[in-house]
C-alpha cells in the first residue's frame, strides 16, 4: 500500500463513517427517548436511495401507496384508542397532520416531472416522502406498547424491519440502484484525489450534527426530548407527553436515514435489502459509545467506517467479518469496565 | 369546610396483583387549601399519590375542578393544574437548574415562562445562583427546592408533594415547610403525604391519618395532632397530651428519617426500594 491508496481508502472510510455517524445519532436518539432498539432505521435509508433513484429513472414512485397504508391504520388505532378511553371517537391533531403531509408529499411525487428537475428538488421531495414514515411507524408499531419491556419493543422493531424489507422488495422491485453524484468534480490535493461526493457527505453530516446539537442544547423540545431519555417519569410530570417525544424522535431518525439514502445512494448500489447491514454499522458506532454517549457513537461509527474501508483493502471477503468483530474486543472492555452502558431493566 | 373541591377522591382503590395497597379511601382538598396524608413507610401514601396522577391505574372516582380526571393521560391532568413533586423528585440530572425550570413550563407560551422563571427565582435564591449548574450536582435540599420550583412552573393548582422532607437535614426541612406554607398565600392548594407528621400537621388546615391502605382517621390538623392515637403512633409521645399544636418552626420529626445528607450525593438520589410498591 502506498500513501495514494491510504488516503483514496482514507477517504472513501470517511464519506461511509460519516453515514454510519449520523446512521449510530439516530439509533442512539430514538434509544435513549424511547427504548427501542430501531433495527428499521435502516430501512429509511435504502426507501430514500431507491426512491430517488426511481425518480431519477422516470419510473413512478409508489412509496405513496405504503404512506396511505400507514395513514390509515393510524387513524383507526385512534379511533379504536379514543373509544376505548370512553371518549368521543376522534382523530389525534398529530396523526391529522401526518396524514396531510404524507397526502402532500405524495401528490408532490406524483405530480413533479421529477426526472427533468435537479437533485436538490428530488432530494427534498424524497426525504420529504420519508420522514412522516418515522412516526407513522411509532404510531402503528410501538405507540400501543410504548410501556412494555424493552425486549418486547425489540421483538416488534425486528417485526417491523422484515415487513418493510418485504414492502420495499414489493415496491421497488429486486434490482439495485444507484443514483446520479451531485456533481462530478474532483479535487486534487497535493497527492490525493478529492470527490466531491466525498465533501457533499461530509459537509452535509457535519451540517446536520450541528443542527442536531444546536436542536438539543437550545430548543424547548431538543430539551424535552433529552428530558425524556433522562428521566421518563419526571418528563411525564412536567406535561411532555411520551406519546410526542416518540414521535418526534422517530421523526428526526426518518430525516435522518433519508438524508443518509441520498447521501449514500451515488455511491454504493442500494438493494431492496441493503438498509440493515448499513444501519447495524452504525450501531456497531453507537455501541461503541455504549448506547449513551453522542459524540462517542459518532467517533465509534468513523471508526467503523475506517475499519470497512481498509479491510476491503486487504482482505474484501472478510470486511463485514472484521467490521463486526470490532465490537468484541468493545464489549469486554465495557463489561469489564462497567461503565457508559444504561441498564435500566 | 367552605372553600369549594378541588380534589375528589372517592372510593379509590389500588391493587397490585392480589393486593391492595389502598382500599375505599376517600380525600378532598379545597382550593387553597393544605391537606396532609400522614401515615407508615408502606401505608399506601405514594401509591395513593400515583393513582391520582394516574402513573397507577385504580378504581373509583377522582374529580379534579368538577372534572373526572379518569379519561386524561399524565400530561393532561398536568395542563389541568394538578402536579405532583415524587419522593424521588424525577429531576433531569444531566440537565441545567434553569433548563429544568423551563421544562417545568412545558406546556406554557415562552413570556409566561420566562416570567415564572424569575417568580421562582425570586421564591428560591438559591437557584437562582445554581441556573447554569446541572442538577445532578445539587445538594439534597436545593434538589427537592428544584423539583418544587419545577413543579410550581407548571402553575399548578393543586401541588401534591410526596416526603418532601426526605432525607433532608431538619434546617432544611425547617425550610420547605415555611415555602409550603408561603405557597398556600400564593393560592395554590397542596396535598401533602409525609412520615413527618409533626411538621406535617403544623402546616396543614386538614389530615387523613393512613394505615394499611385505609383511612383510619381524619380532622382538623391541629385536632389531630392533640389526638392520643395520632400522638403514640405518629408524633412519638407516649400516649401524653400536648397542649396545643405542636411549633411548625421547630419540628423535632422523631419517627422520620433526619440523617444529615453529604453535599452533593444525598440518600434523596434513590428512592428507598420496597417502599409503597411491594407486589
Amino acid at each position: 500500500m502506498n500513501l495514494q491508496v491510504a488516503m483514496l481508502l482514507g477517504q472513501s472510510g470517511i464519506t461511509s463513517g460519516a453515514v454510519y455517524a449520523l446512521l449510530a445519532l439516530a439509533i442512539l436518539l430514538v434509544f435513549s427517548v424511547t427504548r427501542i432498539l430501531l433495527i428499521p432505521q435502516g430501512e429509511f435509508v435504502s426507501f430514500a436511495a431507491l426512491t430517488m433513484a426511481a425518480m431519477q429513472e422516470g419510473r413512478p414512485v409508489r412509496l405513496g401507496w405504503l404512506l396511505g397504508a400507514l395513514c390509515l391504520a393510524a387513524v383507526a388505532m385512534d379511533l379504536i384508542a379514543s373509544v376505548r378511553a370512553r371518549r368521543r371517537p376522534a382523530v389525534s391533531r398529530p396523526t391529522l397532520w401526518l396524514c396531510a403531509w404524507a397526502a402532500a408529499a405524495t401528490a408532490l411525487s406524483m405530480l413533479l416531472p421529477l426526472a427533468a428537475l435537479g437533485h436538490a428538488v428530488q432530494a427534498l421531495v424524497t426525504i420529504a416522502l420519508i420522514v412522516p414514515l418515522g412516526p407513522l411507524l411509532y404510531r402503528v408499531c410501538f405507540q400501543p406498547v410504548a410501556a412494555a419491556h424493552a425486549l418486547v419493543l425489540l421483538v416488534i422493531s425486528i417485526a417491523a424491519h422484515v415487513a418493510l424489507v418485504g414492502i420495499a422488495l414489493f415496491i421497488f422491485g429486486p434490482e439495485g440502484a444507484r443514483t446520479e453524484p451531485f456533481s462530478d468534480a474532483v479535487f486534487t490535493v497535493g497527492p490525493a484525489l478529492i470527490q466531491s461526493q466525498t465533501l457533499w457527505v461530509v459537509a452535509v453530516s457535519a451540517l446536520l450534527v450541528g443542527l442536531l446539537y444546536v436542536g438539543f442544547e437550545r430548543h424547548l423540545y431538543g430539551k424535552a426530548l433529552r428530558a425524556t431519555a433522562v428521566d421518563r417519569l419526571g418528563a411525564e410530570l412536567v406535561g411532555i407527553s411520551p406519546d410526542l417525544a416518540g414521535r418526534v424522535s422517530l421523526a428526526v431518525a426518518a430525516f435522518i436515514g433519508a438524508l443518509s439514502g441520498v447521501l449514500i445512494a451515488p455511491i454504493i448500489t442500494i438493494y431492496f435489502d441493503s438498509g440493515f447491514i448499513i444501519s447495524l454499522k452504525g450501531f456497531v458506532g453507537a455501541l461503541i459509545g455504549g448506547l449513551a454517549s453522542y459524540p462517542l457513537a459518532a467517533l465509534g461509527a468513523l471508526v467503523v467506517g475506517q475499519a470497512e474501508s481498509f479491510a476491503t483493502f486487504w482482505a474484501s471477503a472478510y470486511k463485514e467479518v472484521i467490521v463486526f468483530t470490532l465490537l468484541i474486543p468493545v464489549l469486554l472492555w465495557r463489561s469489564l469496565a462497567r461503565t457508559g452502558v444504561e441498564d435500566e431493566e | 369546610m367552605t372553600t369549594p373541591l378541588l380534589l375528589e377522591v372517592r372510593g379509590l382503590s389500588v391493587a397490585y396483583g392480589q393486593v391492595e395497597a389502598v382500599s375505599d379511601v376517600s380525600i378532598a382538598v379545597g382550593a387553597g387549601e393544605i391537606v396532609t396524608v400522614i401515615g407508615r413507610n408502606g401505608a399506601g401514601k405514594t401509591t395513593l399519590l400515583s393513582a391520582i396522577m394516574g402513573i397507577l391505574p385504580s378504581r373509583g372516582a377522582v374529580r379534579f375542578a368538577g372534572e373526572a380526571v379518569a379519561p386524561f393521560a399524565i400530561g393532561e391532568r398536568v395542563g389541568r393544574g394538578l402536579c405532583l413533586v415524587p419522593e424521588h423528585r424525577a429531576l433531569f440530572g444531566s440537565m441545567t437548574v434553569a433548563d429544568n425550570l423551563a421544562l417545568g413550563a412545558f406546556r406554557h407560551g415562552a413570556d409566561e415562562r420566562r416570567a415564572s422563571q424569575d417568580e421562582m427565582f425570586a421564591l428560591f435564591p438559591r437557584l437562582a445562583e445554581r441556573r447554569s449548574q446541572l442538577a445532578a450536582t445539587l445538594s439534597g435540599g436545593e434538589r427537592q427546592m428544584l423539583a418544587l420550583a419545577r413543579a410550581l412552573m407548571g402553575r399548578p393548582r393543586l401541588l401534591m408533594l410526596d416526603e418532601p422532607s426526605l432525607g433532608l437535614a431538619p434546617l432544611i426541612v425547617r425550610d420547605v415547610f415555611r415555602i409550603v406554607a408561603e405557597l398556600r398565600e400564593r393560592g395554590v392548594a397542596i396535598l401533602l403525604v409525609e412520615q413527618n407528621a409533626r411538621a406535617a400537621l403544623a402546616v396543614a388546615d386538614r389530615a387523613y391519618v393512613l394505615e394499611l391502605g385505609r383511612v383510619a382517621l381524619e380532622g382538623p390538623a391541629a385536632e389531630l395532632a392533640r389526638d392520643p392515637r395520632v400522638a403514640a403512633s405518629y408524633l412519638g409521645i407516649g400516649g401524653r397530651h400536648r397542649d396545643g399544636p405542636p411549633d411548625a418552626l421547630n419540628p423535632t420529626p422523631r419517627m422520620s428519617y433526619t440523617a444529615s445528607e453529604p453535599p452533593g450525593a444525598g440518600p434523596t438520589a434513590t428512592p428507598r426500594p420496597g417502599e409503597d410498591k411491594r407486589p
